[in-house]
């Protein structure tokens, strides 16, 4: 009725309105699947007799039994080793990368800069299935251009699918798809540092390299902090490369990485069950990794800061 | 009513929310409906131009019969099983789909296909014992109708045959000495190669060699991968390649095309469908290819085995399944239908009667030079051995395809290999909580 009530009631209501859009979306799409996500992993099938017939099959609790069978896994376990040794590759090699090219493009005295960016961006655009075909045909020696062309230079020919070379092979894919978008990050983050502090730099006598070094990279530490975030988090969920590649050769099996294991237990076993089980063990060990680095990250930070 | 604004604008949240709900929980509710009236189905198929077959049907029989049919193209496979066992947990798989015969028992066992011997007349008689079999599991029951079927057969590079002067084998044993022929004759060639990739292929060659790989014992389950059968067939492979008389890498690889194409590799065990695929891998090889039957263990026998091949069933969702049954029935049985299926799908029909009319009195073009090779096929489809499917031969086939690729890359022991896949095999059924006999 009056001005002053009105008031009072939008104050109220306001907040929980404009909340409500965004609970109701995350409540439907997030809270709900992984709750039941987190139901299925503590169910499994039980089936009487030959499970021929209606009513042969019942869903029935199965406590932490999935859990327990997840985690020892012989097979999870060396998927996720796999990927901790595929890791080690990647995230070193493609952030150095990014950090190298990032600082050349940034440096004083380059041309062409937009087209070297965008050249070094593009394979990002290609999606990861495309990218592991493409180079997956490279890989194969019958097939292969590189291989033509050492063979016509009498050079040995490595088998890139198999043993040891197979993890430079998927970490080469990873590399070349990744490396650009992480280019980006840093370099935008480089754009931002101001003159100023070049301009004082110089004054003081630093080198182009003292200048990277000393000043350049120390400033971009934040960015680097988000792109090692964002890697491990990729590495951990690595999957189409491996199963792109998993048709032309005997080397990569069905579970070569922990979410290959929970797609083939879902889909090719039709145990969602322990999938869930699994995926959900993911989702723990990804969290407690990605944000343990940042906690890390961070109170390393706030040391030098106070130092 | 002071908050009376704020409330509309909770309960009308609250509203579409519910309604959203209930939008999804309905749909499925039409298990009841009467069987009078026009009716439409869905279909749930991957073979290529089946929108064309069923046209014929809705514009003839259906529309007599008032029953129309809409056709869903779909993956081929393992992954159309699963999406069929998640639609049916919704009840809202459709009225028909395409299975491969080793489904059948997974699709069963989850209750997700009906049991169609009431509605489907006669049309046992049109095929074969051993392909009809298939559908019945052994019971009573029907539980498809047979659509295409792939009997093995042996397929080799004639010309090439003739340059190194190799005589087409009869028996597994002369296969051997074949392959090793070759390779003094032509270090870098291989007769074939043991892929890992497909575990059809190795299935039907354990079948050809009288595998039973589950069977039943009253309400138990029996897993017979390691049977003597299949370890003669794994270690025969496996002996090919540790004595390197033939290649180990993976079919269906551009690697594998160019080999065929080159005449890199000369021969192929493989289905009665080989000329389709090796009409794109191997385009310059057209005409210089012959079919033979498939090697055999003793002197003398007539027995193949399958590879691939598949049915239409009619699942325990559908509102209609009697009106499903009927065109299942006719899809796989009228001669028309076939002869569509024939020229559109591509596809071997199962159909006894079909295998030697319409499309198939004239040789592939791929293969020109072989005028007989239809009338071959069909003798060769006759000599089938009944196959014994499970209700987990997905995991049977998961577990083949790492552990035979792994003794394949190694040149390691193939019965090993069987032994894990057995023992895969049965830790499964007994995890899941079938009654496995020991």
């Amino acid at each position: 009725m009056t001005s002053a009530r009105r008031t009072s009631y939008g104050v109220k209501g306001a907040p929980y309105a404009f909340l409500l859009p965004a609970v109701i979306l995350f409540a439907l799409f997030f809270a709900l699947p992984i709750g039941y996500a987190l139901w299925l992993s503590l169910h499994k099938v039980k089936v009487s007799g030959l499970g021929l017939g209606s009513g042969a099959r019942k869903e029935v609790w199965a406590g932490i039994g999935n859990y327990t069978d997840a985690l020892t896994d012989s097979e999870l376990l060396a998927g996720a080793l796999r990927v901790v040794g595929y890791g080690t590759i990647v995230v070193p090699v493609m952030l150095g990368l990014a950090l190298v090219f990032a600082l050349m493009l940034d440096a004083d005295k380059v041309r062409f800069t937009p087209f070297t960016r965008l050249a070094i961006f593009l394979p990002y655009a290609i999606p990861g299935v495309v990218a592991a075909l493409l180079w997956g045909f490279l890989y194969l020696p019958d097939v292969s251009p590189f291989y033509f062309v050492l063979d016509k230079l009498g050079l040995p020919q490595p088998d890139l699918l198999d043993g040891g070379p197979l993890y430079i092979a998927l970490s080469n894919i990873a590399v070349w798809g990744g490396t650009g978008f992480n280019m980006i990050v840093i370099y935008t983050a480089l754009r931002s540092i101001p003159a100023e502090v070049y301009e004082a730099a110089k004054l003081d006598g630093a080198t182009p390299l003292q200048i990277a070094l000393r000043i350049k990279i120390p400033m971009v530490a934040p960015s680097l902090v988000l792109t090692f975030f964002f890697s491990i988090i990729a590495t951990l969920q690595v999957f189409s490369e491996p199963t792109t590649l998993k048709p032309l050769t005997n080397s990569v099996p069905t579970t070569w990485s922990p979410l290959m294991k929970v797609y083939q237990d879902a889909f090719g076993k039709g145990d969602i069950y322990s999938a869930a089980a699994e995926a959900t063990l993911i989702a723990i060990v990804t969290l407690v990794l990605s944000f343990g680095f940042l906690r890390a990250a961070n109170s390393r930070n706030k040391q030098e800061a106070a130092r | 009513m002071p908050n009376t604004k704020q409330w509309r604008l909770v309960a009308t949240a609250v509203a579409v929310t519910l309604g959203a709900t209930t939008l999804a929980a309905c749909g499925s509710d039409d298990d009841s409906e009467a069987q009078s009236g026009p009716v439409s189905l869905t279909y749930w198929t991957w073979t290529p131009g089946m929108d064309k077959v069923v046209d014929l049907w809705n514009k003839g029989p259906g529309k007599e019969q008032q029953i129309t049919v809409t056709v869903k193209k779909q993956a081929s496979g393992d992954t159309l099983v699963t999406k069929i066992l998640t639609a049916h947990k919704a009840k809202k798989a459709p009225d028909l789909v395409q299975a491969e015969y080793q489904a059948l028992p997974t699709l069963v066992s989850n209750d997700a296909l009906a049991d169609i011997s009431g509605d489907v007349g006669d049309a046992k008689k049109d095929f074969a014992e051993g392909v009809w079999q298939q559908t019945t599991l052994g019971t009573d029951a029907v539980y498809a109708v047979p659509q295409d079927i792939g009997p093995m057969m042996f397929y080799y590079r004639e010309d090439l045959f003739k340059e190194y002067g190799l005589k087409v084998p009869t028996t597994w044993e002369e296969f051997a000495q074949t392959a090793r022929d070759l390779k003094k004759k032509a270090p870098d060639k291989d007769l074939t190669t043991f892929s890992a990739n497909d575990s059809g292929l190795f299935a039907g060659l354990a079948q050809q060699a009288g595998a039973k790989w589950w069977t039943t014992s009253g309400e138990k389950w029996k897993v017979g991968i390691d049977d003597a059968a299949t370890q003669k067939v794994a270690t025969f492979w496996g002996d090919l390649v540790k004595e390197d008389a033939i290649d180990n890498q993976p079919m269906y690889t551009p690697a594998w095309n160019k080999a065929l194409n080159t005449g890199k590799q000369i021969a192929w065990v493989s289905a009665v469908w080989a000329p389709g695929t090796l009409t794109t891998a191997a385009p310059d090889t057209k005409g210089k290819w012959a079919m033979a039957p498939l090697p055999q263990w003793s002197t003398g026998e007539e027995v193949t085995g399958s590879w691939g091949g598949s049915s239409t069933a009619v699942t325990t969702d559908s509102g209609h399944k009697a009106a499903a049954a009927k065109f299942a029935a006719w899809l796989n049985t009228d001669g028309d239908a076939l002869a569509a299926l024939a020229k559109e799908g591509g596809i071997y029909p199962a159909a006894s009667g079909a295998q030697l009319s319409g499309a198939f009195l004239k040789s592939p073009d791929f293969f020109s030079n072989q005028a007989d090779f239809y009338t071959k096929a069909a003798e060769i489809a006759k000599t089938t051995a009944p196959s014994a499917w499970g209700p987990n031969v997905n995991v049977a086939y998961t577990s083949f395809k790492d552990a035979f690729a792994a003794a394949a890359k190694n040149k390691s022991d193939f019965g090993a290999a069987l032994t894990t896949m057995q023992d895969d095999t049965v830790a499964d059924l007994k995890k899941q909580g079938f009654g496995v006999a020991e």
